[in-house]
């Protein structure tokens, strides 16, 4: 994997609200295929982070390209990247007057102006990638938030993303619902899915993840492997949020 | 007991009945114009000026937010006469069917503005950030994914206040529009008899209660189980 391009890389990144500096300078580069895990305490910044990779933030300073293209250049068009990153947000944001075949396709149709027709069917191929192609033609209030969450992970997906980024994931999901998004997340990371994804499922960082980032008061404090991130941290912060974690 | 044909002479006497049913049709005919042009001009105008609100350029909010409470503030009746005694010193006169017409639009304008922009607030960010993620401009973003979800919950208010601005049509009467109320009191001037304002009132009541009962199967008709 050495000497390939990064898919994303972050360079002293910089984002404050209102004077208060939420990122710090972020260096940060993933690779193709690469998944990426990050953790912190609340309010470490990581959200805010993974959403200026496609400028729902704004960034303060520093620079992000995302397959070789400058996100924050003015000559690019935002909403042409977006679409090659995909994002799931924690609390799923399904558009509620839709079907799921419905919500995954709008950007289809709307946004690379695929005949509906065609849109449909690789919706459909998209909700049969997240085992939902039964669900279809269901709207998110008939569905489990697994299956929600699942839709929405969908949703991004029929863009062909380069890169998904992951908010949170499972926060907002019933334990027993939790497994079946993480599976689906699993298919992709074999599917050679790039992904960052800013969660604290730490079963699934350990088996699923390349690394782990570790994040407090808008920095990067450390990261490595899996294992030694959450076996042998190097830092007192780390080891004593995987301690608190761990209770 | 007495006083009972007394009381159906004086307000269903069947003769003045007979003779003022035209009239009133004639009324009815004017009503249900006006009100329909200031439903369509009303609720078209609110929902552009809510939609342009929604680009948040502060000065042209600010102006909306004037106006809107300006019109929300003012007695429809002082706007009406206010418009149609006072444009002519300016040199325009308008009939005063197109007074009516405008003042309520305006009105409608004014109320529903404010209740189609409460609805867009209160659509959640995170439906706004999902379709943007996604690549969908702001524009199709407002269009596709807020609007639709906007606008369901506006329909009870909506229509509420529709009703209670079309109803405000009878004030036409002080201008001498021939709408239902203009027709009901010239017929009980000439006749010096109450039935033909019965006959209005029961009119009122005929015309309005289907879009009361309408507004309310719209009502559950829209409503969705949130998330």
């Amino acid at each position: 994997m050495s000497g390939a391009q990064p898919i994303l890389e972050i360079r002293g990144l910089r984002k404050s609200f209102n004077h208060v500096e939420v990122l710090r300078g972020i260096d940060l580069a993933v690779l193709p295929q690469e998944l990426v895990f990050i953790i912190g305490p609340s309010g470490s910044g990581k959200s805010t982070l993974l959403r200026c990779c496609n400028r729902l933030e704004e960034p303060t300073g520093g620079s992000i390209h995302v397959d070789g293209v400058d996100i924050m250049a003015r000559s690019t068009d935002i909403n042409a990247m977006r679409r090659r990153i995909g994002m799931v947000f924690q609390s799923f944001n399904l558009y509620p007057h839709m079907t799921a075949l419905g919500n995954v396709a709008l950007a289809l149709v709307k946004v690379l102006r695929k005949p509906r027709k065609e849109a449909h069917r690789i919706a459909l191929g998209a909700l049969d990638r997240v085992g939902l192609a039964d669900k279809a033609r269901a709207y998110p209030a008939e569905l489990s938030g697994g299956q929600q969450q699942r839709v929405a992970i969908a949703r991004a997906l029929a863009l062909e993303p380069k890169l998904m980024l992951f908010d949170e994931p499972t926060s907002a999901l019933d334990p027993e619902l939790v497994g079946s998004v993480l599976n689906v997340m699993r298919e992709l990371k074999r599917g050679g899915m790039t992904m960052l994804v800013v969660s604290h499922e730490m079963r699934f960082a350990r088996d699923a993840a390349d690394r782990v980032i570790f994040m407090d008061h808008g920095a990067i404090v450390e990261e490595g492997r899996p294992d030694e991130i959450f076996s042998r941290p190097r830092e007192a912060r780390t080891r004593a949020f995987i301690a608190e974690l761990a209770r | 007991m007495q006083g009972s044909p007394r009381f159906v002479d004086v307000f269903f006497n069947w003769v003045l009945i007979e003779r003022y049913f035209p009239a009133i049709m004639k009324g009815v005919a004017v009503t249900i114009e006006i009100a329909a042009a200031v439903v369509v001009t009303g609720l078209a105008l609110g929902l552009i000026l809510a939609i342009v609100r929604a680009f948040r350029f502060l000065p042209v909010s600010a102006l909306i937010v004037v106006f809107a409470d300006a019109f929300r503030a003012l007695p429809p009746l002082v706007l009406i006469l206010l418009v149609y005694f006072g444009l002519p010193n300016l040199g325009v006169s308008l009939p005063s069917f197109a007074v009516l017409w405008l003042v309520l639009s305006l009105v409608l304008a004014a109320f529903s503005e404010e209740v189609f922009w409460a609805g867009l607030l209160s659509v959640p960010k995170g439906q706004w950030e999902a379709a943007r993620s996604t690549g969908l401009g702001f524009l199709e973003t407002l269009v596709y994914v807020v609007l639709p979800q906007a606008l369901r919950l506006t329909v009870p208010p909506i229509t509420n206040r529709t009703v209670v601005i079309t109803k405000n049509t009878a004030l036409g009467t002080v201008i001498g529009v021939g709408e239902i109320l203009n027709q009901a009191t010239t017929a009980q001037s000439f006749s010096g008899n109450a039935t033909p304002l019965m006959m209005g009132a029961i009119t009122y009541v005929i015309l309005f209660i289907p879009v009361v009962v309408l507004g309310r199967f719209l009502e559950t008709r829209f409503a969705w189980r949130r998330l």
